[in-house]
């Protein structure tokens, strides 16, 4: 199944150069809702797979972009380590090109870092049809442009993800979860409060009048931590924050628009209509209603935030916060001098590029 | 070397110095040699040059009008901060503005239930946590250089330090950049939040060494202090033996807030400067911290010792209290000084290497010592194999400087050889140029001129640093150029 097909890509990106056509990238298909509609010839790299170099005591993992990720987490979880940004999946056939080039993370993010803080290196082909190597294997690296993480959430426009090496972490020896039942309000306080103390907090999270906090580390450390926090211990814990993660939990059923709102963690509580899904400690708000984009937007810019639709509803228009300006002027020329002819996906992130 | 005689003023340059005293308060620009001699570098002192003229405003509106200035008049603009800098990322040009942003020192605000500090750039990297302090809250990245360094100086190197393992870089404790480009506009890159809609060129931000845009407020993450922090010190008989510890504690899941080797050499040095109570006698000598909730600490400790003393370490202590923790770093963190005074002069290296890769890479360099005949300290972060060879050498002897610039080289490819990196935190500036040429391609070197381009399409900030161009491999003989063509030749407008 290994394979390794850079050449076929890189004929097929030459192709695409030669008779001007656009190409729409694909993996396994589990993140094809997110985003702004596709367009383009499908060119998959899921073929194109492979965990290249396995280093655990370098805390190091390379592997080809179309290698599934479950593949990948269950080499690191047969030795006791993760990826500690959580990536969630949103389906079976999720691969590593598809994570990055999304930039997903999950629960533990505000306390271990996103996707693109575990990003150490990347193998891509650009526009040019050439095949690029950024960054490296190596925890610290500072030559050249940071181009890897660059491609982290880039939803592939820069280039074509080849392979990508990715710090990885021990599993902690111990987790439990803490639940308490209280409103938004006291949530938000209490999340606030417990951030400012050196707690070993890995998640926290609110939902329908409950408080839910992860605590991670040693045993003894995690004890001593329980002891100061208090709450119920919830039995059911990896399934619940595998729910949250994966959207899997009935906040996320149905079919209103989902929001996501990326807010300073303190914010106060948001005066909008909708069911809300509290996360990352405050930092990432779930919204659910159908309330024009405008209205949405403004309200997190308000408070320092921004908002973009996560599912449902039409994926033609503004789907990512709006850029300002200047901002997206910048962001035309970089894409132009990764992808000159804007053959890779085409209005995936903007509709300008 | 320092130039003696003052810069003669060519008719250019004197009409960019009148432009400049319009927009800029008069003891603001600077244009006599003498005054300019203090930023004739940066760290890197083996490099010199007095700039044209330099500039030192105190607020984003002056600044945007020096850059829209010279961007008008084609003028190079290099900007500085602290001048800590160790790869000569600051060194003027001759015929370019050095802007000074020393005194953008002002902290704007401290937000401790967002937990976070947004500073001007000229803001000290442990200002920061000195500010943060009375809300029990830090800033986590500690270069070595942290009461001098400047924060904007820290983004533009991604710089590092002790805690990295555990921590992370600069880019990892950074929320936003406020930046602006050669032609003066002001750009919020990310902000409060944990993200930003767009591609990420707040981490593009980092360790982009001037090239990209003017940083001039950053808004850091921080972080609660730690409920306890304690080291255990190992001495070792070989060097080997301290790497083969340091693989053991990493491959049991302990990830220490610091990990720090030193050979021999070096801690002989830090201990005759710092009086750290080091044990004198070991061949490597290992300090790993371990911090967190106060139990787990006493848990890792334990696990620690256990795996020091199974991996050959013949003496282990763990610190007894604050003072003694301190104590030993104060050791580890004189090194480079110390180091220094055990010669006329000392070229500090910054490669990374796989971290198994150790015994081999410190063998290979011990060769390359006799070869070169020039001693050799090795400090290493042993926990993100980073490794900084000093290499000691006497200016004054003719020749010498050249062949400890030719062994660092060697030393600089000797770690691209084992799968690492030129530079792991230092940055390449002017002095690992030519080993760009080895690390990359020249299609990725064309990239990176291609991105500085989407930034900078005139090539005016910091020009010639970072990326060499084509030419220069060329010249250098490390890969070979069918086109010659310079995306950013050499800039000579006067």
């Amino acid at each position: 199944m290994d394979a390794d097909h850079s050449a076929a890509l890189l004929a097929s990106v030459h192709e695409a150069l030669a008779q001007k056509t656009s190409l729409q990238i694909t993996g396994g298909g589990s993140k094809s809702f997110y985003g702004r509609q596709p367009a383009g010839k499908p060119l998959s790299v899921a073929n194109h797979r492979g965990i290249l170099r396995d280093e655990p005591g370098e805390l190091v993992i390379t592997a080809r972009a179309g290698t599934p990720l479950a593949e990948i987490e269950a080499a690191l979880g047969a030795r006791q380590q993760m990826l500690a940004f959580e990536p969630p999946h949103f389906g079976p056939g999720a691969t590593l090109g598809g994570t990055i080039a999304c930039g997903l993370s999950g629960p533990r993010r505000p306390y271990a870092g996103a996707a693109r803080d575990f990003v150490l290196g990347a193998r891509i082909i650009n526009g040019r049809g050439e095949i690029l190597k950024f960054g490296g294997e190596v925890m610290k690296n500072v030559s050249g442009f940071d181009a890897a993480r660059l491609m982290t959430g880039a939803l592939g426009t820069l280039g074509i993800l080849l392979d990508v090496s990715l710090k990885v972490l021990p599993r902690p020896q111990h987790e439990i979860t803490l639940t308490q039942a209280c409103t938004a309000q006291q949530a938000l306080e209490i999340m606030t409060g417990l951030a400012r103390l050196p707690l070993p907090l890995s998640a926290a999270c609110f939902s329908a009048d409950t408080l839910y906090l992860r605590l991670s580390g040693s045993e003894s450390g995690v004890r001593a931590a329980q002891k100061k926090i208090g709450g119920e211990p919830l039995s059911n814990q990896e399934a619940f924050w595998l729910q949250v993660r994966e959207h899997t939990h009935d906040f996320f059923q149905g079919k209103t628009l989902l929001w996501r709102l990326s807010l300073p963690p303190a914010a106060p509580l948001l005066h909008l209509p909708g069911q809300w899904f509290i996360d990352w400690g405050g930092a990432q708000r779930w919204l659910r209603n159908p309330l024009p984009a405008d209205v949405i937007r403004a309200t997190a810019v308000k408070l320092g935030g921004h908002a973009m639709l996560f599912r449902g509803g039409e994926h033609t228009g503004s789907v990512f916060h709006p850029l300002p300006p200047g901002l997206l002027a910048l962001h035309k020329r970089l894409k132009n001098v990764f992808d000159p002819q804007g053959i890779f996906n085409p209005g995936r992130l903007y509709a300008e590029f | 070397m320092p130039e003696s005689a003052p810069i003669p003023l060519s008719h250019e340059l004197n009409a960019l110095v009148m432009a400049l005293r319009r927009i800029l308060p008069q003891e603001a620009v600077l244009a006599g040699a003498e005054e300019m001699r203090p930023y004739e570098c940066d760290g890197l002192t083996a490099y010199r040059k007095l700039p044209g003229v330099v500039c030192l405003p105190d607020n984003t509106r002056q600044v945007q009008e020096i850059l829209r200035l010279c961007t008008q008049m084609q003028v190079p603009v290099v900007v500085r901060g602290a001048g800590t800098g160790l790869s000569g990322g600051a060194l003027p040009l001759s015929h370019g503005v050095l802007v000074s942003l020393a005194r953008f020192t002002r902290i704007l605000e401290i937000d401790p239930d967002n937990r976070t500090a947004r500073v001007e750039c000229g803001v000290r990297n442990l200002a920061i946590s000195e500010a943060a302090a009375p809300y029990g809250l830090y800033y986590a990245p500690d270069p070595s250089s942290q009461i001098a360094c400047t924060i904007g100086g820290n983004v533009a190197e991604n710089a590092g330090g002790v805690h990295c393992l555990k921590y992370g870089l600069t880019v990892h404790n950074v929320l936003g950049v406020k930046v602006l480009t050669m032609d003066g506009e002001l750009m919020e890159l990310g902000g409060h939040t944990l993200d930003a809609p767009g591609y990420d060129l707040l981490a593009l931000m980092h360790g982009s060494e001037g090239l990209l845009s003017v940083i001039v407020e950053v808004t850091v993450k921080l972080l609660p202090k730690p409920e306890r922090a304690q080291v255990v010190l190992a001495a070792f008989d070989s060097v080997a033996k301290a790497g083969a510890a340091v693989t053991e504690i990493i491959g049991a899941g302990i990830i220490p807030s610091g990990m720090e080797m030193m050979d021999n050499l070096a801690l002989l040095a830090a201990e005759d400067y710092a009086h750290a109570g080091y044990p004198v006698d070991a061949a490597a000598l290992l300090l790993c911290e371990l911090d967190g909730v106060n139990e787990e600490v006493s848990e890792l400790i334990f696990q620690v010792r256990e795996l020091l003393l199974k991996t050959g370490a013949h003496e282990v202590r763990t610190t007894r209290d604050e003072a003694e923790r301190l104590k030993f770093w104060a050791g580890r963190k004189s090194a480079f000084p110390a180091v220094g005074r055990l010669a006329p002069d000392y070229y500090c290296m910054d490669g990374t290497i796989p971290r198994k890769r150790l015994p081999e890479v410190l063998t290979r360099i011990a060769e390359l010592s006799q070869q070169y005949s020039l001693r050799v300290a090795n400090v290493f972060h042993a926990g993100d194999g980073n490794l900084h060879p000093l290499i000691l050498y006497d200016a004054n002897q003719p020749g010498e400087l050249k062949r400890a610039e030719e062994f660092g080289a060697k030393i600089l490819e000797l770690c691209l050889e084992v799968g690492g990196t030129i530079t792991g935190e230092h940055g390449v500036g002017v002095e690992k140029l030519n080993q760009m040429c080895a690390q990359f391609t020249p299609t990725e070197l064309a990239q990176f001129h291609e991105i500085k381009y989407a930034f900078d399409p005139k090539g005016l900030l910091n020009p010639g640093k970072a990326v060499p161009t084509l030419q220069r491999c060329a010249e250098h003989g490390a890969m070979h150029v069918h086109h010659g063509n310079l995306p950013f030749p050499e800039l000579e407008r006067f």
